[in-house]
């Protein structure tokens, strides 16, 4: 989705032509220029985010509606590590400053750096989908499957909508990295491709937090 | 003094398209033009329109005399789930849509939408969803477990066939088609506005369109939620909603409604906005209190996510929770008063004319404010727990959504007809249409209060004759007849006046805003020149205040438009693959492989689509 920053703020830009010679005879003198501030892709970025909070919300929030009511085991207690998940929360995290490198790497016109980094938070979050499927197999070995209860139900499909938005996170920096590799893409408005890019990513590890930090780490907590 | 022919001098632009456009249907099926997309969404709208009100027609038949046999148990809860989930989703949303693609960037001065393609992407999601919903009925089958799709009325267990598979995965397309268009309309009316366009002069229906983008971005997630869940329990055995398992069914009454009631605004504040443009055009007077009608459409979309709870008050949530529904319900009746007085002080003392538009404006007032009036009695608890399920609801959103919703979209339809067709709609066809659906409207609804407060539930297929509910079933479905022949008229007007209607010109009814100074149809870049703003009725001030006309450029304008595309065709049927994949996981082996292809379509034609030169 990089995509549309690259070409359809033309629409916006055409605007710009024209009209400033002509507004001279005895007109009000300001003619406020409504552009917010934020390119379109990055505002679209920011609503899309707060459609992804709601939706993350709700998953966790079915989480907890169902917290402690499932009828059989395995309980939480009995199959989290948190040992394992935290290594795999650890290198997420630095995907994160990895991101962060890249999209700095762009705006200093570093293509060669910013699609190295790109591709390193690629191989970063690819490792925690890795991690993450390994957790859900050995879960499974260990009698949670995803009919067991109301836990492994709620517990596999938000984590698992993570990890899906992880991997779609994974597939759009190996694009990226590969569309500036091939300098398909507007030079201008790299900066902000990846830039809008880091924010879906940095959204996604703050979602994970969230899900470590109250799912995982709470259950801990007597 | 200047007028709108001034524009029709203006130099002719120099545009530029990366690929020329096609023509015929390869036109259409490419097309990224947002006046295109909107009559695409219009006449879907208009079609499901007829759809869903045929389904009406056909179980207000069952019901017009006790004890009757037409359509029972199954097929007549399919007619019903039916009717309302066409209604809702498939004619009044597009229906809204039409209007947003439409005229939104005519309202703000725009050349389209801040992304073009991902607009088209929306709209064939839209459209394979709605097919998708509608599919069942090729395996004989209607999803029979109301609108609401209360758990566990949908589970394998209740409706072991396929129709809940097809309505979940259409709604869940549908969904998704709406999230994408809301985050595109937000950025379009925030960041294309015309030069001088401040947020206040905006014009208040492009402001409610505004509120209701944020609505439709941040209200269906948790829908989505609730029917994914759903599918995983119905096709990977998962047990969200399996009583047995400990599951709860208020589980999805909350994801629904947390959805659901800010869908009725989504519903009903664009027909507030056309009201509020049509009522100052014929009243010859400015809008009373614009910033008030703003202010109050942003606090109802607000307030509209925390009252949720009123749906479910008989479904025992406890008495904090109760207070607390009741209290924000009670609290969004406010703004919704403000905008009331607001229209009738617009109304008050102005020129007043009344041709069709106006008629549609005029009446969607009281009617409305009968739905709204009988809505905030349901933020009484104690009286919501004997009204509820009863037909006094059923009376309560009808007056709202085709009292008020509907009717405010009809008048926005021969309001804005001569803007999209070049002609006028006949006045003596569209004033046969108002009065047969006004009258039928209230012949069928208005009876169901009563039929409520005497007892008779939501959702019975036959009830006997001695229950005392045989006039009032009978008046109900005679008005239905009367609704049926306004819409006739409405349709014969459409098809005939496409041909044979007056000319229009750009401004037929010497109306105040940006959309009447381009040609009728407005030509693919919309305006000749960027229009400069000083007041929140711009083409009302180039007629009449000296001082303030838009400026005419003298030199043509350079401006790029976007090429069509088929990459949103492609990535809307690889969004289509996966979800056909998932609804048949449990019936056909191996179908699984479609939804695998579906994702490499999407990744394969997302990687087209941002490669491709616009």
């Amino acid at each position: 989705m990089s995509a549309e920053l690259a070409h359809a703020d033309d629409v916006a830009l055409s605007h710009d032509a024209g009209h400033e010679s002509d507004h001279d005879h005895g007109h009000p003198a300001t003619v406020e220029n409504n552009f917010l501030g934020l390119p379109n892709i990055k505002l679209a970025m920011w609503a899309f985010l707060g459609s992804e909070c709601m939706f993350f919300g709700s998953l966790i929030g079915t989480y907890f509606f169902y917290h402690g009511k499932s009828l059989a085991g395995p309980l939480p207690q009995d199959v989290f590590s948190i040992g394992i998940t935290s290594i795999s929360t650890f290198l997420l995290l630095m995907s994160s400053l990895t991101m962060a490198l890249a999209v700095d790497a762009m705006k200093l016109g570093n293509k060669n750096s910013a699609r190295n980094f790109l591709l390193v938070t690629a191989l970063l979050g690819a490792t925690f989908v890795g991690f993450q499927v390994y957790e859900f197999s050995h879960f499974v070995h260990m009698g949670l499957g995803l009919s067991t209860s109301l836990f492994s139900s709620t517990f596999y499909v938000m984590t698992g909508f993570h990890g899906g938005h992880v991997t779609i996170g994974v597939i759009w920096l190996t694009m990226l990295a590969l569309l500036i590799h091939q300098g398909k893409l507007n030079t201008q408005r790299l900066p902000v491709s990846v830039e809008v890019a880091g924010l879906y990513w940095h959204f996604v590890d703050i979602v994970w937090i969230v899900i470590f930090t109250f799912v995982y780490l709470l259950e801990f907590i007597q | 003094m200047a007028s709108v022919a001034d524009f029709a001098q203006a130099q002719q632009p120099v545009y530029h398209m990366e690929r020329p456009a096609k023509t015929g249907l390869v036109d259409w099926l490419t097309t990224v033009d947002h006046k295109k997309i909107g009559i695409l969404y219009g006449t879907a709208g208009l079609i499901y329109l007829l759809i869903g009100g045929l389904e009406a027609l056909l179980f207000r038949l069952q019901l017009m005399k006790p004890d009757q046999n037409l359509f029972v148990g199954d097929t007549y809860n399919g007619l019903v789930t039916m009717h309302a989930t066409t209604m809702v989703f498939l004619a009044v949303m597009p229906l809204i849509a039409a209007f947003s693609n439409y005229f939104v960037p005519l309202l703000i001065g725009a050349r389209d939408v801040a992304f073009p393609r991902l607009n088209a992407f929306s709209w064939y999601t839209f459209l394979f969803g709605s097919l998708i919903l509608n599919a069942s009925i090729l395996f004989a089958e209607f999803p029979a477990a109301g609108w609401t799709g209360y758990a566990p009325l949908t589970s394998r267990g209740a409706h072991p066939g396929m129709a809940i598979d097809f309505w979940w995965a259409g709604l869940t397309l549908l969904a998704v088609s709406s999230m994408v268009a809301g985050v595109n309309f937000v950025v379009t009316i925030l960041n294309l506005r015309a030069p001088g366009m401040t947020l206040m002069r905006v014009p208040v229906l492009a402001w409610m369109m505004l509120v209701i983008q944020f609505l439709l971005a941040f209200s269906f997630p948790p829908v989505a939620v609730g029917l994914i869940l759903l599918a995983f329990d119905r096709s990977f055995g998962t047990v969200f909603y399996q009583v047995n398992m400990g599951g709860d069914p208020q589980l999805w009454q909350h994801l629904f409604w947390l959805f659901g009631h800010p869908e009725v605004y989504v519903l009903i504040l664009p027909s507030m906005g056309i009201v509020s443009e049509i009522l100052p055009v014929f009243s010859r007077r400015p809008l009373f209190g614009q910033h008030a009608v703003i202010f109050s459409g942003i606090f109802i979309g607000f307030v509209g996510f925390g009252v949720w709870g009123h749906h479910m008050f008989t479904a025992g949530m406890g008495p904090i929770a109760d207070a607390v529904f009741a209290a924000t319900t009670a609290v969004i009746a406010i703004p919704t008063g403000v905008k009331i007085f607001n229209w009738l002080g617009t109304l008050w003392g102005g020129k007043l004319t009344f041709p069709v538009p106006m008629m549609f404006a005029i009446s969607f007032i009281p009617m409305f404010t009968i739905g709204g009036l009988s809505g905030v009695m349901h933020a009484n608890a104690p009286l919501d727990l004997q009204q509820h399920d009863s037909y006094f609801v059923v009376a309560h959103f009808h007056y709202v959504l085709v009292g008020g919703a509907l009717q405010g979209l009809f008048a926005g339809l021969y309001f804005y007809f001569p803007k999209i067709t070049g002609r006028m709609m006949s006045e003596t066809l569209g004033k046969v249409h108002f009065w047969l659906f006004l009258i039928g409207s209230n012949l069928t609804f208005w009876p169901m209060h009563d039929l409520g407060n005497r007892g008779m539930p939501r959702r019975i297929y036959t009830y006997p004759a001695d229950a005392g509910w045989n006039d009032d079933n009978y008046i109900a479905t005679i008005g239905v007849f009367f609704m049926t022949a306004g819409i006739l008229a409405l349709v014969y007007n459409l098809l005939t006046s496409l041909k044979n209607g007056k000319v229009a010109g750009r401004d037929p009814w010497d109306a105040n805003t940006l959309e009447w100074i381009t040609e009728s149809p407005p030509r693919v870049h919309n305006f000749d020149f960027t229009p400069v703003v000083f007041s929140e009725r711009p083409l009302f001030d180039h007629k009449h205040t000296e001082g303030l006309e838009i400026p005419v450029p003298s030199q043509p304008e350079q401006i790029h438009m976007p090429s069509y595309s088929w990459k949103p065709l492609w990535v809307s049927t690889g969004a289509l693959m996966v979800v056909l994949g998932l609804l048949m996981f449990t019936v056909v082996p191996f179908i699984w492989l479609l939804s695998l292809a579906g994702g490499v379509v999407i990744i394969g034609s997302v990687y087209a689509w941002v490669s491709e030169p616009v």
